[in-house]
């Protein structure tokens, strides 16, 4: 259990740090690739997939 | 002007993003929360949950129902497991027709409808099953849960790199660390299907049952198809089963289940416990690589150009033709295959006799189609009703 809440907390962290790339992205291919990488994480943080 | 040209992109990208992830989401949550309803037949005389047996399982996902249906008359006690692999629906469905149908008159007879419950919340992803299926009843269709062959991430996650099955320290795939048919006999503070695995046990022991029937199906291209592995403990039983029901009703093989292949339901449960277990085997189509378009028609049917086309071609370990693999007669086999096994056990030890009443036979199963076997939940009153 308690290495499952890590993967969570390692999850919620690769999350922000692909938001925040999007973001600071000057490059719109790279923002977009961001996001699809993004959403997985989101799911999964969430509890949804 | 360009950073506004970014921005406007990148906003127009995060609004697809964001609708993309909130109906995806839904759909997820949906098909994870969705609950079967079960009606109890007339032969219901108590339903228990896993965790009655092992408490640490006690309100988590794999908390299932076990139906009991006692006789009142002395005798053995049958445990019958279905869906530990939720994509295997014939399982689920055969074993939803007992608890509604059958009457026992000797004996006990014990059902779990979702042995591994978390499976049936996720589907395999990459592979486009569908989320859920329906059966036609002559009231309406009835709905149930597609799953997968391992227990959602979300419930038992991260997977180790090699998965050592406990006790043999034999090394599986990874991902069967969710696998509750490389489980058994668990372990008390392993993964969530060890703990299952662990939890049945335990019901096994507490329960004194005299055996145990896992049921499942396979892919076409898999050697271990259209028949009953058997544990040495129950080795007459499955080999006159598949001589009588072979000669008069379908064709059914026998496999003796291996010694050194651990952590299977046939090879375990017999070992560490009392009860020698019995694995059978439907064939399904829809788990065939070569398949086709992976949809609920071909869950239900059978029926798929490419591995019919496999078949021609001497690479299926069983045939297939136009007319595929029914639902109704996977189904059909499963629940005819457990009433014969249960009849020959009762022949050959008379001190733990199981006998079923009302089953319907296979033909008639085969000709009405299982939906007619399902009761309109709408009919029954509210304490006649369970939810998986």
């Amino acid at each position: 259990m308690t290495i499952m809440i890590l993967y969570y907390i390692m999850a919620a962290f690769f999350g922000v740090v692909l938001l925040w790339n999007f973001v600071k992205s000057k490059d719109v291919q790279k923002a977009i690739l961001y996001l699809v990488i993004l959403m997985p994480f989101v799911l999964r943080v969430f509890r949804l997939k | 002007m360009k950073a506004n040209r970014e921005w406007i992109i990148k906003g127009i990208a995060l609004a697809v993003w964001i609708g993309i992830l909130i109906s995806s989401g839904i759909a997820f949550a949906q098909h994870r929360q969705y609950k079967e309803t079960v009606v109890l037949g007339e032969g219901v005389t108590q339903v228990k949950t896993l965790g009655d047996y092992f408490e640490p399982i006690k309100g988590t996902t794999n908390d299932c129902n076990i139906y009991i249906l006692d006789s009142g008359v002395p005798g053995g006690t049958l445990l019958i497991m279905a869906a530990v692999h939720a994509e295997e629906p014939a399982t689920n469905l055969a074993a939803q027709l007992i608890v509604e149908n059958a009457g026992v008159t000797t004996g006990r007879v014990l059902v779990a409808i979702h042995e591994n419950r978390s499976a049936s919340t996720v589907t395999r992803p990459g592979d486009a099953y569908p989320q859920f299926y329906t059966v036609k009843t002559e009231w309406g269709e009835k709905k149930f849960r597609m799953g997968d062959r391992w227990a959602n991430p979300l419930d038992s996650w991260p997977d180790p790199e090699t998965y050592v099955h406990y006790p043999s320290g034999q090394m599986l795939a990874y991902m069967d660390t969710r696998n509750m048919n490389r489980t058994w006999p668990g372990r008390a503070n392993g993964s969530l299907a060890e703990q299952t695995s662990y939890a049945f046990m335990r019901l096994i022991e507490q329960e004194n049952v005299s055996l145990t029937i896992d049921l499942h199906e396979a892919e076409l291209e898999y050697p271990i198809i259209g028949t009953i592995v058997a544990h040495q403990g129950a080795l007459n039983v499955a080999a006159m089963a598949s001589m009588m029901l072979t000669a008069q009703e379908f064709p059914i093989g026998m496999e003796i289940s291996p010694l050194a292949l651990h952590g299977l339901s046939h090879r375990e449960i017999g070992d560490y416990s009392n009860s020698p277990c019995i694995l059978l085997e439907s064939p399904e189509p829809f788990l065939d690589r070569v398949r086709g378009v992976t949809d609920e028609a071909l869950l239900l049917t059978g029926k798929d150009e490419f591995v019919m086309k496999a078949g021609e071609k001497g690479l299926l370990y069983w045939p297939i033709d136009e007319n595929g693999w029914s639902i109704d007669i996977r189904v059909a086999r499963h629940v005819r295959t457990v009433e014969k096994l249960t009849e020959l056990w009762t022949r050959f030890h008379a001190d733990t006799a199981m006998v079923f009443s009302g089953l319907p036979s296979y033909e008639e199963m085969v000709d009405n189609g299982v939906g007619h076997y399902f009761t309109d939940p709408a009919t029954v009153s509210a304490n006649r009703l369970a939810f998986e």
